[in-house]
């Protein structure tokens, strides 16, 4: 929160800021920014307001500012009783954010000499500290939405928080259009109750379309007639944004970047802090690896991802923040918010993904605004390459990623409505206007809201035999409230959306008894997901917290591993990123493929490939999809290329695949990327009417069929049922694990299914299905732009474009169903390099280049 | 694979999709459903029922669907009418808790009552429900016992330690777990080496045991097999191929 001014030889604005503080701007040789004054403005209005700025231009304390001026300025707060209360509560998506903020809040709080207490508070805060913040409320309270859900839940959680004039929202953009977000509107909604005149200022870093954050943002009807303003921060300086083609050459197919580290590591020696950017932490600990393999300088190199113990995450920050770090790999644990040194340079070892990421990563180097931040883009194959450069493109128009319309989902709002039963009884039109007023829920209708209060009393089922165990009992007045305390105390445990993965524990294994007939988990190394070792069999190895191990099996809730005896990892899920590429990335990709002039910005060895395809198959437009079709070895091939992202190929690969089991085309198996995808089959397919195939309606019946036998949904259903609390995460005395959690809840769902599939959970697991993991939205848009614009080769032998897709064949996990795969095994040899040889036999001379 | 274990096994495969075995010479059926068929005592056995789990765990704030007593039933009616049994015995913890037998709806207990009619119905004691069923002596069609004799098997709820030949118990919750094509499948199964098997739970709601856990393991002297419950047929899964 470095206020981080412009130099004071710039003439000082009519400040308008109270003489205590111009003159600490002055003293620190600064003047007040535009932005940090109107929204001191803005609070003089009442207004609620929504400040859009990038990253270092003294953001934060511009939220603050409002409130420290309104401190400065009152008289002697009582012990107790009226004005004893919080006046500010800041709430930010990350619990280290807290703490960061608090030391950087108490400099002008001492400079300026203001009597102003402040206190963070997040779930590690002890329980005497807490009670203390209780009893004695400070001025300023920093804490996290989790902690704002169990403040709604508080008995006296009204008179608590009657004082509270202001809330302020940080990095709102990385939160609002979520299950948190969700929580974290219904929460401000209660607060508002609590305090009709509390002003809600939210912070964010810059959107596509801030109008949609503010609309979230907006109470209705605003109890004082005041909308949100919105405050644009000035940008700061355009950042240096370059793509490194490593030795003039990028690979046809990969994800790692591989071929690039020796450079990469040239980069780094050459560069102050680096931060080296991945996708996901299997591939962190890859690069990490590689990186260090060739450490002849014994820079220290530094490794941050989410599976790694909290106490070494913190450890490797505070390194950084001494600057005792050269270069840290990391994953989007890094994304947010803190300053954790003097960044240099941030490399992009991967696809960017989106551009609004990518400006939020590049945002991480030099929190000057100012002075241009430095990134490298470093592309791991030739769409990668396309990718990078249309996010570069992206990037230098101020053009962001488009964020889709949300509306709140119903396990949050279950979760809500047992928090106010816990804090004191409500009337059902009540807490159905308040929960109106907010943003995700303006358009929920009062049946489904009864539906929601019914899941929280009983469970929400036809069969109504739960009456006399109900959680929440009508009072006299017909209010509801919580059946007894215990059951409140219950509830307490287990607010928040956030659900963690099932975890196992990596231990190293040891064979015991004379039989050697059983492994013992011996040391524990650390943890991982669950569904990472399910992909893996007895040998296989893989990187874990920088060493090589191989997989034995899984006993109870331990992963059991051993020393690896050869160094050459293997990785299952290599290819998967969390993030698909953004529906506003994937349309410049789209647009750049099929523009010729715009091809010369590529590397030479990309253009000529472009070019062979165009010999070989064919440029699709942008509104138009390539479809090939061609045999090889005892398979025929289907590779279409819809660049629509990794989650909306695969739920269409899934559906197309149901569809030529049908049409009797014998399909064996699919993959994907985020620019194509392959299915592969025991008949031809180049006779089939490809516009029946790519019909939208396959999003009807077959999606439903699909989706509901899919591990997906039960994986969906299990966050709803957690979320909703119909499950309890924390139970008093024992901790459930995430193991027997998943296990349960299959068969609940399985049952559930049969019995009442209407369910509200179902329903809501349904939404939640469509709208993440399957992307259903987008394959929609896709679908309804390609009907009548398919564009069909048949080929004799693969293209230039399909290899990266092919080679992903054999390395990562197939879709299909489970017979038929026995028999894909023999399909799945797809050697790379042979590929290419195969592809540039009798090449056109003038396009050897794309070799 | 033992002697023993080869010959139990064969003539391996059962027209409904089960398992013919023998287990100490005994001809049995490992079926789809988690149910041991006893052929020549025309005899079902199941295991662990857990009837009203859904609603003990209500009872204490967590409201599970209401459906698994129902789900359960209606799983065991279908096998009565395909096998048409003398004797159908339920192998312990049969209901879920103590109070299980008065929370479970009406058309339920008549459900059960008209499976009990015209043949055999025996209870045996549990350690989930033998107060449950102490209480209920009144309520419940059938006799209730702790173990009972069927030709060389010996049926009881919880398995013996030892070397307990004929010995037909469940009690733990067998599961198994394979992984192929990058995926890992985790289902209830049977445990048998030939000389004594394990049921899975027949209960909907029910959860599982690893069988390599050393509960399960160390009931057997040599690996046993592992009989998983697929969609419509058991999966004979060698020791060495769960993971």
């Amino acid at each position: 929160m470095t206020p981080a001014a412009a130099p004071a030889t710039l003439p000082p604005p009519a400040t308008g800021l109270p003489p205590l503080f111009a003159d600490w701007f002055e003293r620190r040789g600064w003047a007040p920014r535009r932005h940090q004054l109107e929204m001191v403005a803005a609070a003089e209005a009442g207004s609620h307001a929504l400040l859009v700025a990038p990253t270092g231009g003294g953001k934060t304390l511009a939220g603050f500012l409002p409130s420290l001026i309104e401190l400065a300025g009152r008289g002697p707060k009582p012990a107790f009783g009226p004005g004893s209360g919080v006046h500010t509560l800041y709430l930010s998506p990350l619990k280290a954010l807290t703490t960061d903020v608090e030391r950087n809040l108490m400099t002008p709080i001492r400079e300026i000499g203001l009597n102003v207490h402040v206190e963070s508070r997040t779930g590690d805060t002890k329980q005497s500290k807490r009670q203390r913040q209780r009893d004695f409320p400070p001025d300023i309270l920093l804490t996290t939405p989790e902690q704002l859900a169990l403040f709604c839940a508080w008995d006296g959680a009204r008179s608590y928080f009657a004082d509270l004039k202001c809330v302020v929202l940080d990095e709102v953009h990385a939160i609002w259009s979520g299950k948190r977000g969700d929580l974290l509107s219904l929460g401000l909604g209660r607060l508002q109750q609590f305090a009709p005149d509390m002003r809600r200022v939210a912070l964010s870093a810059t959107v596509d379309d801030p109008e949609m954050i503010a609309d979230w943002l907006r109470p209705l009807p605003a109890p004082t007639g005041a909308g949100v303003r919105i405050v644009r921060g000035d940008p700061g300086a355009p950042p240096v944004v370059d793509v490194l083609v490593s030795q003039g050459h990028v690979p046809w197919a990969g994800h790692t970047g591989l071929h690039a580290i020796p450079e990469v590591y040239d980069i780094l020696k050459g560069a102050g802090m680096t931060l080296i950017f991945v996708n996901t932490r299997w591939q962190a600990e890859f690069v990490f690896q590689q990186l260090w393999a060739m450490n002849d300088e014994s820079l220290p190199i530094g490794l941050h991802h989410g599976s790694l113990a909290a106490e070494q995450r913190r450890k490797v920050e505070a390194a950084m923040a001494r600057g005792d770090l050269r270069a840290v790999v990391c994953t989007s644990t890094l994304d947010l918010g803190i300053d954790w040194g003097d960044v240099d340079l941030v490399i992009q070892l991967a696809a960017p993904r989106g551009a609004s990421r990518l400006v939020q990563r590049i945002g991480r180097a030099n929190h000057r605004l100012d002075e241009p931040s430095r990134a490298l883009m470093v592309p791991a194959s030739r769409f990668e390459m396309l990718e990078c450069q249309a996010a570069r493109e992206a990037v230098a128009a101020n053009a962001f990623d488009w964020e889709p319309h949300h509306t709140g989902t119903l396990d949050t709002l279950a979760q809500h409505v047992m928090g106010c039963a816990c804090s004191e009884p409500f009337a059902m039109d009540d807490l159905y206007t308040e929960v109106t007023a907010c943003g995700p829920y303006r358009d929920l209708a009062y049946e489904t809201f009864e539906e929601v209060v019914d899941l929280v009393a009983t469970g929400g089922y036809a069969l109504r035999t739960y009456e006399r165990f109900a959680r929440i009992v009508r009072d006299r007045q017909g209010r509801w409230k919580v059946r007894n305390q215990q059951t409140a105390q219950r509830h307490r445990m287990n607010v928040g959306a956030i659900v963690a993965a099932a975890t196992l524990n990596v231990r190293v294994a040891s064979r015991r008894g004379g039989s050697g007939k059983h492994l013992i988990g011996g040391r524990k190394v650390g943890e991982a997901e669950e569904s990472y070792f399910e992909a893996m069999s007895p040998g296989d190895t893989f990187i874990f917290a920088g060493q090589v191990w191989a997989f034995q099996g899984i006993s109870g809730m331990d992963a059991l591993v051993t020393h690896a005896t050869h160094k050459d990892p293997k990785i299952p899920s290599w290819g998967g990123s969390k993030f698909p590429m953004s529906t506003s990335l994937a349309s410049r990709v789209r647009a750049m493929v099929q523009d010729r002039d715009h091809w010369r910005v590529l590397p030479p060895d990309v253009q000529e490939w472009l070019e062979l395809q165009e010999v070989r198959s064919a440029i699709p437009r942008a509104d138009t999809m390539l479809v090939e079709t061609f045999p090889r070895g005892s398979r025929h091939f289907l590779v279409a290329y819809p660049f629509e992202g990794s989650l909306a190929h695969t739920t269409l690969a899934m559906l197309l695949t149901r569809r030529l089991d049908r049409l009797g085309v014998g399909p064996l198996g699919f993959v994907c990327t985020d620019y194509s995808l392959a299915v592969w089959s025991i008949h031809p397919m180049d006779g089939l009417d490809l516009d029946a195939l790519f019909e939208p309606d396959m999003l009807g019946d077959d999606l439903e069929n699909w989706l509901e036998e899919s591990f997906i949904m039960k994986r969906t259903f299990r966050n709803c049922a957690l979320i909703s609390g119909l499950i309890e995460r924390r139970q008093p005395g024992a901790e459930k694990t995430g193991r027997q959690v998943t296990f349960s809840t299959d068969l609940i769902y399985d049952v559930l299914r049969r019995h009442q599939p209407d369910h509200l959970l179902l329903r809501t697991a349904r939404a939640d299905a469509a709208a993440g993991m399957l992307d259903v939205a987008r394959l929609g848009q896709l679908l309804t732009r390609i009907q009548g614009h398919i564009r069909h080769m048949p080929l004799d032998r693969p293209s230039p474009f399909c290899v990266p897709v092919l080679v992903q064949i054999g390395r990562e996990r197939v879709g299909g169903d489970a017979a038929e795969m026995i028999l894909e095994a023999s399909a799945s040899d797809f050697d790379q390099s042979a590929l290419i040889d195969e592809i540039m036999a009798d090449a056109p001379a003038d396009l050897e280049g794309a070799r | 694979m033992n002697a023993q274990l080869r010959a139990a096994l064969s003539p391996a495969r059962h027209p409904c999709g089960g398992l013919r075995v023998l287990i100490e010479g005994e001809p049995c059926v490992l079926r789809c459903s988690g149910a041991l068929w006893a052929i020549n005592h025309r005899t079902l056995i199941v295991a662990d029922l857990h009837l009203e789990k859904g609603s003990a765990f209500a009872a204490r704030g967590q409201m599970l669907p209401p459906y698994d007593s129902a789900a359960t039933l209606t799983k065991l009616e279908a096998e009565i009418d395909a096998l048409r049994p003398d004797a159908v015995v339920l192998l312990g913890d049969s209901f879920h808790d103590s109070k299980s037998v008065g929370r479970m709806a009406a058309t339920d207990r008549i459900r059960l009552d008209r499976m009990a009619e015209g043949r055999e119905w025996i209870w045996l004691e549990g350690n989930h429900d033998i107060q449950a069923l102490a209480g209920a002596l009144d309520d419940l069609t059938g006799q209730i016992v702790e173990t009972l004799e069927l030709g060389s098997l010996r049926l009881i709820h919880e398995p013996q330690q030892g070397v307990r030949p004929g010995e037909i118990a469940g009690h733990l919750h067998p599961a198994a777990r394979v992984a192929a094509y990058g995926r890992g499948v985790r289902r209830p199964c049977f445990v048998t080496d030939g000389r004594r098997a394990l049921l899975p739970a027949f209960g909907a709601f029910t959860g599982g045991l690893d069988v390599r856990d050393p509960a399960i393991a160390g009931l057997f002297e040599d690996p046993p097999l592992a009989a998983a419950l697929g969609r419509d047929k058991v999966h004979a899964l060698a020791w060495e191929t769960l993971r």
